[in-house]
């Protein structure tokens, strides 16, 4: 349960952003848009989603209006936090021929914007601080995603309602967030029950007109939240199934999924923590200079397992194995925990519906494999 | 010494000329382009010399006549590096839909005089007649697309254009899914991507006319789109409406019952 500071009524919501203004952030919030929730450039509560919430199913996603006050009883959108730091498509350098006078290399940087972003959820959250060790962790940080995350200010909001696709409550990543935000909102029809989680979130929540919490209004909010994690339909039978997934290396339902699967990345695409990328190189047509992109790439193209001549992964079932061999199993060497934070994302956006809780109960329902696979 | 500038020609044959606007709606890019590289054959640019020797020929349309078959072995013949631009010297275009017909008994219905067309009952793609060396797929292509293999030509580099399906590209521009979010039959997880996800960024699906993508699970997708409720007839048409010619295509089209378009 956390340490709530004071409710924010409703009428009075708009403080917030223009706090937020004021210190100089652009305020990114949900808003409806092509039938779906986005986060976009907001200037006031009347832009965010009252009252819709979505569907999602496996390969399904629909908005719907009902008649409530409440702005975030939408659960996600199809794109959590990582466009705003791991960009989708980059220039790294520039080189141009400086005639007579060699090569010359010019590194692109983006520059570090203050923007403010409101409503992001505990999954999010997890996501983002597994993103972070992977970008900013090792000896090499990469710069890019730096300058972009450290402009970030982030206001979650804690879920009152979960999608039939969530299962976070199974991988321990929400549906309440814990750490990674500067503000933290519980929604109520009345309005938000406001908890800091750093030095710039007490300060903003400082400079808002808060009143003292009603009795009961925490317990219901407490009791909301709970209740969101409790509805749950799906999760994964356990949280390390690294030993697990290395024992079904040669399981015959790799390739029942392969059969079923487009390869088409979309899973990788919304998941929040998938973070591969592929270089290119586009020489400028016209002029003495060529341009070296970075964007995102995925297990499922045959680039990613191209070396020098060959694509080991041929076929979609080796390359489904990766996604999620890596995923749920690998990453627990590498990061120390699951890549999957329970967002459902990759179930909803597969254009097939192809389900990862699913598919990893059906692979731990065979046994494992008799060869020596499992030790490598 | 100066080196020597490329040679190119665009020729076209059986097509709608859209694809080789690619150059001239380049505008000025186009001015400084011919700086740098030779249009010694371009009719719709002015050079005239289709019998010239050169480095590079674009060739758009497919091949529909006999004149178009023998001039096609006479290009290939004089080009160092031949490219199928666009979807009908790729993959035969809309007017391939005629080899899943009767394309004679068609000729003999809707011309009064058969003997005084030199059209054949099928349009073939390129890569059926002779070696293709690159093909830049799109109905029609993306300019940005042909102007980056010339500057890689140019450059002495091999081009290599992407055949990843398009989602990927779709969810890098940010647009949102039509069919998961509209129940459209978007063929974008098997079409090859390269249009920046020009329909699904309009919010409309995607009718493949980039041609199959580098591992297209056609089976998988048109038993989806089943599932949204398209009729078999329907399912088909998908598959071959533009790229009727490209294998993948045409063998999910055949699965679904595919016949042409219309009668
Ligand atoms: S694997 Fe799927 S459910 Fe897990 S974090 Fe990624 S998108 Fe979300
Ligand atoms: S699991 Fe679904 S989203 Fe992922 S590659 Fe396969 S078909 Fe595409
Ligand atoms: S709209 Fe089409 S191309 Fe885009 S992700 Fe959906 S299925 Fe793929
Ligand atoms: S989205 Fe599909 S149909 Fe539309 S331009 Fe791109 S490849 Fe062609």
């Amino acid at each position: 349960m956390g340490t709530y500071l004071g409710l924010l009524q409703r009428r009075h919501a708009d403080t917030l952003i223009q706090r937020l203004r004021g210190a100089g952030y652009h305020v990114l919030g949900p808003v409806v848009q092509d039938g779906t929730i986005r986060y976009a450039p907001v200037d006031g509560f009347d832009r965010l989603p009252a009252g819709w919430v979505e569907q999602q199913a496996p390969g399904h996603y629909r908005l719907q209006k009902r008649d409530s006050p409440r702005c975030f009883s939408w659960t996600l959108g199809p794109q959590g936090l990582k466009p705003l730091t791991f960009a989708p498509e980059e220039p790294l350098w520039t080189v141009e021929r400086r005639h007579g006078h060699g090569l010359e290399f010019h590194s692109h940087f983006p520059e570090t914007k203050k923007q403010a972003v409101l409503g992001v959820r505990a999954c999010d959250l997890a996501a983002l601080a597994l993103q972070d060790r992977h970008f900013l962790g090792g000896p090499h940080p990469d710069e890019r995603y730096r300058r972009r995350r450290e402009g970030l200010l982030l206001i979650a909001v804690h879920c009152h309602r979960a999608a039939p696709t969530c299962f976070c409550a199974s991988t321990g990543d929400g549906p309440r967030a814990h750490h990674g935000f500067d503000l933290a909102l519980s929604e109520l029809d009345e309005g938000y029950l406001v908890e800091a989680g750093s030095e710039a979130g007490h300060a903003l929540a400082a400079a808002l007109p808060l009143i003292p919490p009603q009795p009961g209004q925490q317990a219901r909010a407490e009791r909301e939240i709970r209740h969101a994690g409790e509805a749950q339909e799906r999760r994964l039978p356990g949280r390390d199934l690294m030993t697990a997934l290395r024992a079904r290396r040669d399981a015959a339902h790799w390739e029942e999924i392969g059969r079923r699967c487009l390869a088409c990345g979309n899973c990788t695409s919304v998941c929040p923590t998938c973070f591969c990328h592929c270089h290119q190189e586009r020489p400028h047509p016209t002029e003495d200079r060529s341009s070296h992109y970075r964007q995102w790439d995925s297990c499922f193209t045959s680039g990613h397992s191209y070396i020098h001549g060959i694509v080991i992964r041929e076929d979609t079932a080796l390359r489904y194995r990766q996604w999620l061999s890596h995923k749920l199993g690998e990453w627990h060497a590498q990061y120390g925990r699951s890549g999957c934070v329970g967002c459902g994302r990759c179930i909803t956006w597969c254009p097939v519906g192809i389900d990862l809780t699913h598919e990893t109960a059906a692979l731990l329902a065979a046994p494992p494999d008799d060869s020596e696979a499992c030790d490598a | 010494m100066e080196p020597r500038k490329l040679r190119v020609a665009v020729h076209k044959f059986a097509s709608c000329d859209g694809c080789q606007l690619a150059f001239l709606n380049a505008g000025e890019a186009l001015l400084a382009l011919s700086e740098r590289v030779d249009f010694v054959h371009f009719a719709e640019l002015g050079p005239m010399d289709p019998e010239a020797e050169v480095d590079v020929a674009f060739i758009e349309g497919s091949v529909c006549t006999r004149e178009e078959g023998d001039r096609l072995q006479r290009i290939r013949a004089r080009s160092r590096f031949l490219i199928s631009l666009g979807a009908c010297a790729t993959a035969g275009g809309l007017q391939a839909l005629r080899n899943l017909a009767d394309g004679e008994a068609w000729l003999n219905e809707i011309y009064p005089r058969r003997e005084y067309l030199d059209a054949l009952a099928t349009a073939t793609p390129l890569s059926e007649e002779v070696t293709v060396d690159l093909a830049i797929w799109g109905c029609p292509v993306n300019g940005e697309q042909v102007f980056q293999v010339i500057a890689e030509l140019e450059r002495g580099l091999t081009p290599r254009l992407p055949d990843d399906p398009l989602c990927l590209e779709c969810k890098r521009r940010g647009a949102v899914c039509t069919l998961v979010t509209q129940g459209r039959p978007c063929l974008g997880p098997v079409t090859r991507g390269g249009c920046g996800a020009l329909c699904p960024r309009f919010g409309r699906d995607c009718y493949g006319c980039f041609g199959p993508s580098e591992h297209p699970n056609t089976e998988a997708l048109g038993r989806r789109f089943e599932g949204l409720g398209l009729i078999d007839a329907a399912i088909a048409r998908r598959f071959l409406f533009i790229n009727s010619a490209a294998p993948a295509f045409r063998e999910a089209g055949l699965r679904w019952g595919g016949r042409p378009a219309c009668p």
